[in-house]
């Protein structure tokens, strides 16, 4: 079997990024849900949250790539 | 178009299956090496003329009963003026900055658009160097904004949030240093990049999986094909999503920034 480690580090370290989005959107919904007037307020800090998180996983994707091209 | 051109190769080669990568998103038309016209210059180029073009000529004929385009321009502008600018840098001075705002979001929207839409078919802001530029114009505008507000000391003071114990200081102001200058231009740039060279790449493993599957496959492997092309239809429609989700999020945070900078001093 061939292939590259990397892929498999990235599956493992998207785990993480992935939890926390769905923490986030799902802390959003409820609060949208029990106060829907505080929508537009909760949305800038749902989205700057998600992107935060989401850097983390593409970290993990642009690591990939870097550590792919180093050979040992 | 970069599947088909990756599948051509694919094909002329007569060998095994090639994955497709990051070599993938260097396209040059016109050179090769360091001076070359590339296929995301030229989409970056189109996109700004056909943005110009549609603000031009809807600006020509404005009417008191806006048009379809009309009602789309100002449909865009007071998404970016109202939710974007003015909520978060405040309403004393957001006006200035709706300009940037503006062509900024729509710029992005429209590479990224581009992406899916068919012979066009590549978003440029999948090679690093175009976000990298587009953030420079970003981290020039809030940190030259926050140095005029507050002054050169009252900036490096400012870093530090209020009501933090003496002998933590140093750290926060080292932390907070590092945030503002380094990790916020470089999460702005690899954020935008990441997302449409993954998701690029995602549809290009797809497709060029699928055609691959399909041609080269026995007869219960065709069957496998032809679901990978149905994934790959269903990822381009969630691929549009994504790239309306970047423009705004990179946008937003561009406005966060500068709300950051224009903030008064606690």
């Amino acid at each position: 079997m061939t292939g590259n480690i990397t892929l498999l580090a990235y599956g493992l370290a998207a785990i993480g990024p992935g939890i926390g989005v769905g923490l986030i959107f799902a802390a959003y919904i409820n609060g949208v849900a029990r106060q829907p007037e505080s929508r537009s307020m909760l949305q800038t800090i749902a989205f700057t949250g998600f992107a935060l998180t989401e850097f983390l996983a593409l970290l993990g994707l642009v690591f990939a790539f870097v550590f792919n091209g180093l050979k040992p | 178009m970069s599947a088909v051109l990756a599948s051509g190769a694919l094909a002329a080669d007569g060998g095994g299956f090639v994955t497709p990568g990051p070599v993938d998103f260097w396209q040059p038309l016109i050179g090769n090496g360091d001076y070359a016209l590339t296929r995301p210059a030229i989409v970056l180029v189109l996109s700004v003329g056909v943005l110009a073009w549609f603000f031009v000529s809807v600006g020509r004929r404005l009417s008191l009963v806006p048009g379809k385009s009309q009602f789309v321009a100002e449909g865009v502008y007071g998404l970016v003026r109202n939710s974007l600018a003015r909520d978060i840098i405040g309403s004393k001075d957001f006006l200035k900055f709706v300009p940037m705002l503006l062509t900024m979001f729509l710029m992005i929207l429209l590479n990224n658009l581009a992406g899916v839409i068919p012979f066009v078919q590549f978003p440029s802001f999948s090679r690093i160097g175009f976000p990298i530029a587009l953030t420079l114009v970003v981290y020039v505008v809030y940190q030259t904004v926050a140095f005029r507000r507050k002054g050169f000391l009252g900036y490096m003071k400012s870093l530090v949030p209020p009501g933090v114990p003496g002998w933590l200081r140093p750290l926060m102001f080292l932390l907070e240093f590092i945030t503002y200058f380094i990790s916020r231009p470089v999460s702005l740039a690899l954020r935008l990049f990441g997302n449409m060279f993954a998701g690029h790449l995602l549809l290009l493993i797809f497709t060029v999986g699928g055609e691959y599957l399909l041609l080269h496959g026995a007869p219960a492997i065709k069957v496998s094909g032809v679901i990978s092309f149905a994934f790959a239809i269903v990822m381009s429609f969630f691929e549009v999503l994504v790239e309306f989700l970047q423009a705004y999020i990179f946008t937003l945070l561009a406005a966060l920034y500068i709300a950051g900078a224009v903030a008064d001093e606690h």
